[in-house]
């Protein structure tokens, strides 16, 4: 095994810029270092003007997706010994504009995460004195796989549906939505789908399944968006056979 | 937008990535994918020959013939080939996508997902045997 690997990193510094260029770094590469540990080493060693995001090292905060090798990929999950002696290639997440060097702007995401209304909706609170709301294991297990995400966009790099038409509402943004359509608490299904049915919601995904293979959290949210499909299709069939029985 | 606007510190001038029209060419299962997709035209191309078939059975005996005879071309045996190919890669790759849609509870318990992919596999094995059977019977 290489004690040395060479990270090709792709610098975009606006300022100076209109294009995006790589630089090579050549660095150590002791077997427990991932991917993240690399441009750690190269800010504080080499050169202080790479910039990039990052924050828990654990792949809890979903901020230093990356493509590594043209893969999206955490960072801090992939290991550096896994690609020696290199090059390695480090580039911005694709179908993101990028801001510098590394860094993505999710701008997208965050307005297209909030309108899928990812939170617990009641039609009417039931007051606290009646205490908290239960759940069984088996409630529980219909919609913890999609509560894991992280946001960490390696599925929105992934999807080529979201590259060609950014108006897509987006793999993690639905399977956030089916979190809580799963959640025996929720009562805001319908309120959701209103947002998910539209032209660019589940209707624009093909099922690709990219977003799936890449979710570090199994998340699978190609499952997501197909069972919210079905549910769809369902659905409306049973409007058009029983129009009395599904208002 | 890789313009040359004036740059700002605090109005960051993006750079975005033009998606090349080959994307599908650049990774194994982007392209597999778009085999996928292009698979529906070849049941397009099987539905519209059994839909002609049925006309000339309708059309009695010299419509059936004139219709077997061109199914017999060398064009259409080869463009049939393809199609069937096209078919097969239709059928494996929904049936194996198929557990991924759909969550099956069975006395309480939920239905793994091989086992609804293997349902499939089971119905087609069973439809063509079916099929096999009414062609090859001797009435």
């Amino acid at each position: 095994m290489s004690d040395r690997i060479t990270l090709r990193v792709a610098r975009y510094r606006p300022e100076r810029e209109s294009e995006i260029t790589f630089e090579d770094y050549e660095l150590p590469c002791p077997k427990d270092w991932v991917v993240l540990d690399g441009l750690n080493h190269i800010k504080d060693q080499m050169d202080g003007t790479l910039s990039y995001r990052w924050s828990c090292r654990m792949g809890i905060c979903g901020s230093c997706g990356m493509l590594v090798n043209g893969e999206p990929k955490l960072t801090c999950a992939t290991f550096l010994s896994d690609y020696a002696p290199g090059p390695l290639k480090v580039e911005p997440l694709r179908n993101f504009p990028v801001i510098r060097d590394l860094i993505v702007d999710l701008g997208d995401f965050m307005g297209k995460l909030v309108r899928v209304k990812p939170w617990i909706i009641r039609r009417v609170e039931q007051p606290l004195s009646d205490g908290e709301y239960r759940q069984t294991p088996d409630e529980l297990d219909e919609y913890k796989q999609f509560s894991m995400c992280i946001n960490c966009m390696l599925c929105y790099s992934a999807c080529p549906i979201y590259g060609l038409d950014p108006h897509f509402i987006g793999p993690a943004a639905i399977a956030l939505a089916q979190r809580y359509n799963l959640d025996s608490r929720d009562e805001g299904s319908a309120e959701r789908m209103a947002v998910l049915s539209e032209h660019d919601g589940i209707w624009g995904c093909t099922f690709v399944g990219e977003c799936t293979k890449v979710c570090p959290k199994h998340v699978d949210p190609a499952a997501a968006i197909q069972r919210y499909k079905l549910q769809s299709a369902i659905d409306w069939v049973k409007g058009f056979v029983l129009p009395r029985a599904a208002q | 937008m890789s313009q040359d606007a004036a740059y700002t510190p605090y109005h960051p001038r993006w750079h975005r990535t033009r998606v090349s029209t080959w994307w599908w060419l650049g990774r194994g299962s982007y392209f597999l994918f778009i085999l996928r997709e292009l698979s529906s035209l070849a049941v397009a191309w099987f539905v519209a020959g059994l839909l002609l078939l049925i006309r000339a059975v309708s059309a009695g005996p010299a419509a059936y013939q004139q219709f077997l005879a061109s199914a017999r071309l060398p064009a259409v045996l080869g463009l049939n080939a393809i199609a069937l190919a096209f078919v097969v890669l239709h059928a494996i790759t929904w049936f194996n996508l198929a557990p991924q849609a759909m969550v099956v509870h069975v006395a309480g318990r939920r239905v793994p997902g091989w086992c609804i992919a293997a349902s499939n596999y089971a119905a087609l094995v069973v439809a063509t045997a079916v099929i096999y059977g009414l062609l090859t019977l001797t009435w």
